[in-house]
């Protein structure tokens, strides 16, 4: 270990996460109070322990670094999830230099203590990077886990019968949801081994060229893989919308209700329904 | 491996084709591509180098990692010496269906990728450029 | 013929030949195919054919246009061609590069396929 990480080493004494979480803590309850300080404390006994396995402050991605890597990364997630910004979160670990410059300061060497200075602004820059990297991540993870599940709220692909599945459109169509809900739904015929989809389109309420186009490409795909299709839930208005634009159908089946696909469906398919009082 | 963001492969023989394409999956799968964007780049890039190889009398594709701010993507270079393409509108007509078009498959692979340029002339060789952002 | 070149296997089922694609083909590897197909057709008088698309995680346009031929071809010998277990990722690219595989059947897997091939050979017989 050189002259510099030793005197570093030095100043992280036990007092320090005390003044850190003065220093950047802000306004806190008692239990958040002692939270903080037992990650402050972690984090000290992290860097303790990289300088002790000899780490380099402009080096915080080497091996040394990697326990107090972890808790930084940790320190990251509890404040994603406590909907911190990664300002606050950045500000906090920042706010680590004021202790670590005021011990220095008091400091009988002051040429010594200008060079210890600039290690400390390094680390701890280097750590606030870090921080900053890992809650960035850490938020999108969270989006994408969000995204996903409310995409698969809003589309569910429904087995109505035997070979039979449905997926009911809700919302507007765009490019980017008409895509994700095509690959779900081949996915989910594939493992079904469904020959046939009803769309139903109820909910949708403007159908444009570009919305035909997408439900048109869906429609191909399907019928690509082997299944067959029916298209339900048009409204009058959407038939008219359909003839003016010209939107060629391509033969594909369409039937106003689900009710009534589902018929369709269940007739191709070879079954006949009949009521048994009587 | 270390973190190479370029590099060219030969498109001298099918063996060649099968081997752009490995690589674009390789390069996809690092990017993290979602499985159907991974297909449509595959696609795209077998495509092209097909053309590269058939049309172009033999090139190369080059790739590149991209970046734009967050953005991470991956750009592919298929470029040879061969005659040029003399009629640009003409190639870039969707021919499937039609029979017209040149059966480059132009129009097709420019609806695989997000971004598509072609420089091409007689004399000059061709070069085409795909783009695809995770 | 390059007698070095790898051949697909063609399977004999009855009348049926069954062809699975595992690997990511050359070119010429796909023609090959196309060749020992028409063969084999002629030669056992097949009535159908599966082709079992489901290791394929890419079908370009050559090995589009490839399924489309041996469809053309297979009916001109009087044989029915099914091409199964298309994966979505595939199928979501083929319909974006605009290519409609008109004339080729397809099923979700090998089941169908083969309950396809069989309804059509009844359909067959009964003189549709």
């Amino acid at each position: 270990m050189n002259q510099d990480a030793r005197a570093l080493l030095a100043l992280l004494g036990p007092n320090v996460a005390k003044e850190w979480i003065q220093e950047g803590g802000g306004t806190l309850t008692e239990g958040a109070r002692r939270a903080m300080e037992a990650e402050a404390a972690e984090l000290v006994q992290g860097l303790r322990s990289g300088f002790e396995e000899g780490g380099e402050v402009g080096a915080f991605e080497a091996r040394p670094w990697a326990a107090a890597r972890e808790t930084l990364e940790a320190l990251s997630r509890s404040r994603v999830a406590q909907g911190q910004t990664a300002a606050e979160t950045s500000a906090f670990v920042l706010s680590l230099k004021r202790p670590l410059f005021s011990a220095l300061q008091r400091s009988a060497d002051p040429a010594a203590a200008m060079a210890h200075m600039w290690s400390v602004s390094l680390l701890v820059d280097k750590m606030a990077q870090w921080t900053v990297s890992a809650y960035q991540r850490t938020r999108e993870e969270v989006i994408q886990r969000q995204q996903q599940e409310l995409l698969e709220l809003s589309t569910p692909v429904i087995k109505l019968w035997e070979g039979v599945l449905a997926v009911p459109m809700i919302g507007t169509l765009d490019s980017a949801r008409t895509q994700l809900v095509m690959e779900t739904l081949l996915q989910r015929i594939v493992e079904a081994g469904a020959h046939l989809a009803i769309i139903d389109i109820t909910g949708v309420p403007t159908v444009d060229t570009l919305v035909a186009q997408h439900l048109l490409k869906t429609v191909s795909a399907i019928r690509l893989m082997g299944a067959e299709c029916i298209i339900s839930g048009i409204r009058p208005q959407i038939a008219q919308t359909i003839v003016h634009l010209g939107i060629d159908l391509q033969g594909i089946a369409t039937k106003s209700s689900l009710a009534d696909a589902l018929a369709l469906a269940l007739q191709q398919t070879g079954y006949r329904i009949s009521r048994t009082d009587q | 491996m270390a973190a190479e963001t370029q590099g060219a492969v030969p498109l001298r023989n099918e063996a060649d084709i099968v081997a752009s394409r490995q690589l674009v999956r390789q390069l996809s799968v690092a990017l993290k591509f979602s499985l159907v964007d991974q297909t449509k780049m595959i696609t795209a890039a077998s495509e092209l180098s097909r053309n590269t190889l058939v049309h172009g009398g033999g090139g190369q594709m080059r790739w590149e990692l991209v970046e734009d701010g967050l953005k991470r993507g991956l750009r592919l270079f298929f470029e040879d010496q061969g005659p040029g393409i003399p009629d640009m509108k003409l190639a870039l007509t969707d021919g499937w269906t039609s029979g017209g078009g040149m059966g480059l498959g132009l129009p097709g692979s420019k609806r695989l990728v997000q971004e598509f340029n072609i420089r091409s002339a007689p004399g000059e060789g061709t070069c085409v450029t795909i783009t695809r952002w995770k | 013929m390059n007698a070095g070149m790898y051949r697909i296997p063609i399977l004999q089922m009855g009348s049926t030949l069954l062809v699975t694609i595992q690997v990511d083909m050359q070119d010429q590897t796909a023609l090959a195919l196309q060749d020992d197909l028409a063969g084999k057709i002629s030669a056992t008088s097949a009535k159908g054919v599966l082709i079992d698309i489901s290791a394929l995680e890419i079908v370009d346009s050559f090995v589009g246009r490839m399924l489309a031929s041996i469809s053309g071809i297979a009916r001109i010998l009087d044989a029915t061609t099914v091409v199964v277990g298309m994966q979505p990722a595939v199928a979501i690219t083929l319909v974006e590069l605009g290519l409609s595989l008109e004339g080729v059947r397809t099923a979700l897997n090998v089941e169908r396929g083969m309950q396809l091939l069989q309804r059509t050979r009844e359909e067959h017989l009964l003189g549709r």
